[in-house]
């Protein structure tokens, strides 16, 4: 098993970003995805930043993916996500079907995204010919449908062509908008943003009238109001995830690595916090959380 | 330009093509489309009178099988498909890449079109489906007209564009809120906030709370009217603001677009509603029927009615209309 760190869905200073990956190079972490995937707009790192960090990685032994921009709204993104795919050194992580194509007219491999809506066996199989080389499941699956998907005898013919990833720790990626919901809790356009993003590095908790946190909003991002945090459901990954992603928060992410590590096989569960989830895993509402 | 409307049971598939749209669109039961509600869509003999229907007076009908089929029960889809093109439909609108294979497969003289679940909004996107035999791309509710006409320009796509109705904030078939609070999303299930998952508590004070699996929506006053807890139209806090966080409860409503979408050579406008009565889509067609059939006339001098907009506000939600992402400031 082995443990990769998504993009970074935050929009974080520029200093910040590179810190926190002089952190990830110095960590045991296997594999890095880098690239803004939530905004266009968010301009503190360009692509020539991403593959400097890329490279250091690299040269760090970590394996290291460019994830492409999740919503494409205009025929600039695409040109913008087609210099991405042509870096020519590191494999994409596709999150819009647009990246899939664009990497498949260049004979090129590709991660396909949890934003990619591939939901059985046969949409794998379309996707592994086109070439995907690994499937991070999209995050509203469980362990049971990724288990049934994989004893299909479609997938089992050609289960040695790709790995499986899940998205593991972190605040869920739950939707897009054309909205820009941070620009709207201050009261602003999306055009008069002024990267208020920047001010909210983990977001801005959305809560219910009676107090309980139900979203987080990240830009055009709506994310999950639970953290969610399969460290204690790892046990149950095994034979069926190739990998597990954590997903960069602000604090103490690659402490969680570390835990995560140590309870591989079950020896060292960690009690959840209140504000931890795993029902997406567990077959339940995203937001519920069973004991494992 | 194509009037295609909403029809979830046989009644409001009459009213719409005898109010005079030009093409209908319908589930079949079960959990293989995206409207997946109780009592609604077709089935059996259902399905053969309404292409019986459809046809005589020279219509075309959409079957819509788009939600994404399931590993377990594939099968399940894959016979939708089958039922749908032996019933006679003329169009299958789908999202799923393996039903769209199967469809380019198996039937490639019925034509497909690219279900809104498929979320594609850029040039690229539609290349991809296009190898898949796709021959028209319905658009999600989150591109502004300015990149509508862009993709209309760039591509020589057919594009099909939301007119009316009620309002998808999130990109279609991306969006996972309603499975994160209840375990069933239109992806999955064909249901976004279901109602098995509503809670209504009025309160002594005559306020009334909203709740979908215990999580609380939306809470109103005794004067104001309650609307559905869908989820992304609740009145949340953050920071100090207590509002409508995502959305308001409000419709889609292009009619003032209507010589843009025209000019631009859209192929075809949807109305949104399957899970609406046969009384709205009566009213609704008869509307938007006026409406093409003054901006096909002269779409220079064409001007919204105000009896329109009328009829249009009385049957939204809250209410209200909105352009939507297609006016920028929307965003």
């Amino acid at each position: 098993m082995k443990f990769s760190l998504g993009a970074i869905q935050y929009y974080w200073p520029k200093n910040t970003v590179l810190k926190f990956y002089d952190g990830v190079a110095a960590s045991d972490i296997d594999i890095v995805y880098l690239g803004e995937t939530v905004c266009s707009k968010r301009r503190e790192l360009n692509l020539q930043d991403y593959l400097d960090i890329a490279f250091k990685l690299r040269e760090a032994g970590k394996q290291v993916c460019l994830s492409t921009m999740t919503l494409l709204e205009s025929p600039a993104l695409l040109r913008e996500m087609a210099r991405y795919i042509d870096n020519g050194e590191f494999v994409i992580e596709a999150n819009d079907i647009g990246a899939v194509q664009l990497a498949q007219e260049r004979n090129l491999p590709f991660i396909a995204g949890p934003a990619i809506n591939c939901y059985n066996q046969h949409t794998l199989k379309y996707l592994v010919n086109s070439g995907l080389k690994r499937w991070v499941m999209p995050v509203e699956l469980s362990r049971d449908w990724l288990k049934t998907l994989l004893e299909q005898e479609v997938v089992r013919d050609i289960r040695s062509c790709f790995e499986t990833e899940v998205f593991a720790f972190g605040h869920l990626p739950l939707a897009w908008s054309a909205r820009c919901f941070t620009a709207r809790s201050e009261d602003r356009q999306k055009d008069q943003c002024e990267l208020c993003c920047i001010n909210y590095p983990k977001g801005r908790e959305v809560h219910s009238q009676d107090g309980k946190q139900v979203f987080v909003l990240n830009g055009i991002q709506t994310q999950s109001g639970q953290r969610y945090n399969l460290i204690n459901d790892l046990p149950s990954m095994h034979r069926l995830v190739d990998i597990v992603r954590l997903s960069p928060e602000p604090e103490g992410t690659l402490d969680w690595l570390d835990r995560f590590r140590e309870n591989i096989r079950g020896k060292h569960p960690v009690k959840l916090a209140a504000g931890d989830s795993n029902g997406y895993w567990n077959r339940l509402a995203g937001m519920l959380t069973v004991e494992t | 330009m194509e009037l295609l409307c909403p029809a979830g049971s046989l009644p409001a598939l009459k009213a719409a093509i005898n109010q005079g749209a030009d093409a209908v669109y319908v589930g079949l039961r079960g959990d293989t489309n995206a409207r997946h509600f109780a009592g609604l869509n077709l089935a059996g003999s259902g399905l053969d009178e309404a292409v019986a229907y459809t046809h005589k007076h020279g219509r075309k009908i959409h079957v819509a099988i788009n939600t994404f089929a399931h590993t377990d029960g594939w099968e399940r889809w894959q016979k939708s498909v089958d039922t749908a093109v032996r019933a006679g439909a003329d169009v299958l609108i789908l999202a799923d890449i393996s039903l769209l294979a199967y469809a380019h497969d198996r039937y490639p003289k019925v034509e497909k079109h690219l279900s809104v679940q498929a979320s594609a909004t850029n040039p690229a996107a539609i290349d991809f489906y296009r190898n898949l035999g796709i021959s028209r791309v319905v658009l999600p509710r989150v591109l502004s007209m300015q990149q509508v006409k862009s993709l209309a320009r760039i591509s020589d796509m057919p594009l099909e564009v939301f007119a009316f109705g009620s309002l998808c904030i999130m990109a279609e078939g991306r969006c996972y809120l309603s499975s994160y609070m209840t375990g069933e999303s239109p992806n999955t299930a064909g249901v976004c906030s279901p109602a098995a998952y509503v809670r209504w508590d009025e309160k002594a004070d005559g306020s009334l709370e909203s709740r979908l699996n215990g999580v609380m929506i939306d809470r109103f006053n005794a004067d104001e009217n309650a609307g559905y807890p869908t989820l992304c139209k609740g009145r949340f806090q953050v920071g100090n603001d207590l509002y409508n966080v995502l959305e308001e409860p409000t419709s889609l409503n292009t009619l003032e677009l209507l010589p843009e979408l025209f000019n631009e050579g859209i192929a075809s406008l949807k109305i949104e509603g399957r899970q609406r009565s046969p009384a709205y889509v009566e009213k609704i067609t008869r509307v938007w029927r006026q409406a093409i059939d003054a901006v096909q006339e002269d779409p220079q001098r064409f001007r919204v009615k105000d009896e329109w907009n009328q009829v249009l506000n009385s049957l939204s939600e809250g209410s209200q209309t909105t352009l939507g992402a297609y006016h920028r400031k929307w965003k």
